[in-house]
């Protein structure tokens, strides 16, 4: 008997690629790039989030065409995003047989109400969040991995950093919380409370967490490492950078050797032109990305 | 004591450290060449072959670990450490370490969607089925006669042989509750002791 798509496989993927980095890649020539330089998996799209958020308009999932193209250019797993709630563009993904999809705030959420039902789903879900309870209601809906947010397209680590310093923190006020006040926070974060327990007992998420949104090279990487993630998203931080090959292979020995500061301090040098940054103090709340879904 | 080193450049090394620790084993997390030299075996996690072979390269492990192995010290892939344990790769990448002599296909299931979980004989842990993980796993396609076949699919594909101290398995036990195989490993560095 062989039993596909179940719990163990989708959240046992997401923990082979732990330690790892994936890279965001708008063609095969990208994707080899990123294989070569020892991501773990790639993220096939249209545009990457700074172009995303230059182009304004509505984004959606990238064509099957370019997808395809990715998936046959490279060994190593090939995500795609669908937009929130859009379960349509989900079961194009998993047609596809993309081997994760990111049900993402990037594109233009599709439903402000609803976040796709994942348990019914034989691919799974890596989804964002901004907070613990965001994060729980997400896995119980059957996300098998979590990114925290950051803010897309940035070039600044400020939210990436928020995001995750609020999950990592929150999980760890829960192992010290009792049985009564763990509902009465349930009640407050929205939050599944079997999975509350769960966080409870583990001290972190019960699915591996990623951190994405704003890592512009080696040092966020690891920053991201050292406040508890278990890997890291990069998006538009390599090829929007000015040299994307000699970042994309730091950002990887950067995450492997994130607490050792020598090492961190050889592949940090001469990379060139980091990606252009954003202030986001600038911007309104609805023009981050982060803000979309719940 | 026994210290048991788990390659740490990528891929799920923390969940064989935990299964290893609550057998009330030494482990160590190894990232660089001289760390070798402090552990009596080696577990190559699940994760990205093509990652780790690059990342043993830039950190000029692959020749110690190699050295290693050769002079006995017992050493098991599970996985992309399968591959990393092979001598021949069906599509050539990534470089193998050439321990065992075994062929390799990867992802030789599919993609993430055919992952699965099955049952499986292996006679050499006990007549109870091991529940097995594989995602996107590797498949022994050939194997000399110096290798032992310990566990195949009801189609009867290899997946998981030995050959002297070396032991490699297509699946994840440290993903399950089942600790016979992490056992039968620690058995390996008790022999040559």
């Amino acid at each position: 008997m062989m039993e596909k798509g179940t719990w163990t496989v989708k959240v046992g993927h997401a923990q082979m690629l732990k330690g790892g980095v994936i890279m965001d890649v708008v063609t095969a020539d990208q994707a080899k790039i990123a294989e070569e330089a020892g991501a773990c998996a790639v993220m096939a799209l249209e545009r990457v989030p700074a172009d995303i958020r230059a182009a304004g308009g509505v984004s959606r999932m990238a064509d099957p065409t370019k997808i395809v193209e990715i998936m046959e250019a490279v060994s190593i797993p090939v995500m795609a995003k669908c937009r929130i709630g859009h379960f349509v563009e989900a079961q194009i993904l998993e047609a596809l047989k993309a081997d994760y999809i990111d049900e993402s705030e990037v594109l233009t959420p599709a439903d402000e109400v609803n976040h796709i039902w994942k348990h019914d789903f034989t691919i799974p879900f890596v989804c964002g969040a901004r907070d613990l309870g965001e994060a729980l209601r997400r896995i119980g809906e059957g996300a098998a991995m979590i990114r925290t947010k950051g803010e897309a397209g940035s070039g600044n680590i400020v939210e990436g950093v928020r995001h995750v310093r609020t999950v990592m923190g929150h999980c760890r006020k829960l192992q010290n919380m009792s049985e009564d006040e763990l509902m009465a926070e349930a009640k407050t974060i929205g939050a599944p409370i079997e999975l509350m327990r769960e966080v409870k007992s583990l001290g972190r998420l019960p699915v591996v967490n990623f951190a994405a949104g704003g890592v512009a090279g080696p040092a966020d990487a690891a920053l991201m490492m050292q406040l508890g993630s278990d890997g890291v998203f990069v998006g538009s931080g390599i090829f929007k950078a000015s040299n994307p090959e000699p970042v994309a292979k730091a950002v990887v020995r950067a995450v492997t050797h994130f607490n050792e500061p020598e090492v961190l301090a050889e592949v940090s040098r001469g990379l060139g032109e980091a990606m252009p940054g954003l202030d986001l103090k600038g911007l309104k709340p609805e023009e981050l990305l982060s803000y979309r879904g719940w | 004591m026994v210290s048991v080193g788990v390659l740490a450049l990528q891929g799920d090394f923390a969940e064989h450290v935990s299964v290893m620790q609550q057998l009330g084993v030494n482990t160590l997390e190894v990232r660089h060449a001289k760390e070798f030299d402090q552990i009596d075996a080696l577990i190559i996690p699940g994760g990205e072959s093509t990652t780790m072979a690059r990342l043993l390269d830039l950190d000029e492990m692959r020749e110690s670990l190699v050295r290693y192995a050769k002079e006995g010290m017992p050493v098991w892939g599970t996985c992309a450490g399968m591959i990393m344990l092979s001598t021949w790769v069906s599509d050539g990448r990534p470089e193998p370490l050439g321990l065992m002599d075994i062929k390799v296909s990867r992802n030789a299931f599919g993609r993430q969607v055919d992952s699965f979980e099955a049952a499986l004989d292996i006679p050499v842990i006990g007549e109870e089925k091991f529940h097995a993980v594989f995602i996107r796993a590797p498949i022994v396609d050939h194997v000399e006669k110096t290798v032992t076949v310990l566990g195949r699919l009801d189609d009867s594909t290899i997946v998981a042989v030995k050959q002297n101290s070396l032991l490699a398995t297509s699946f994840h036990p440290e993903l399950t509750k089942d600790y016979r195989l992490h056992k039968y490993f620690l058995e390996f560095i008790h022999k040559r002791k």
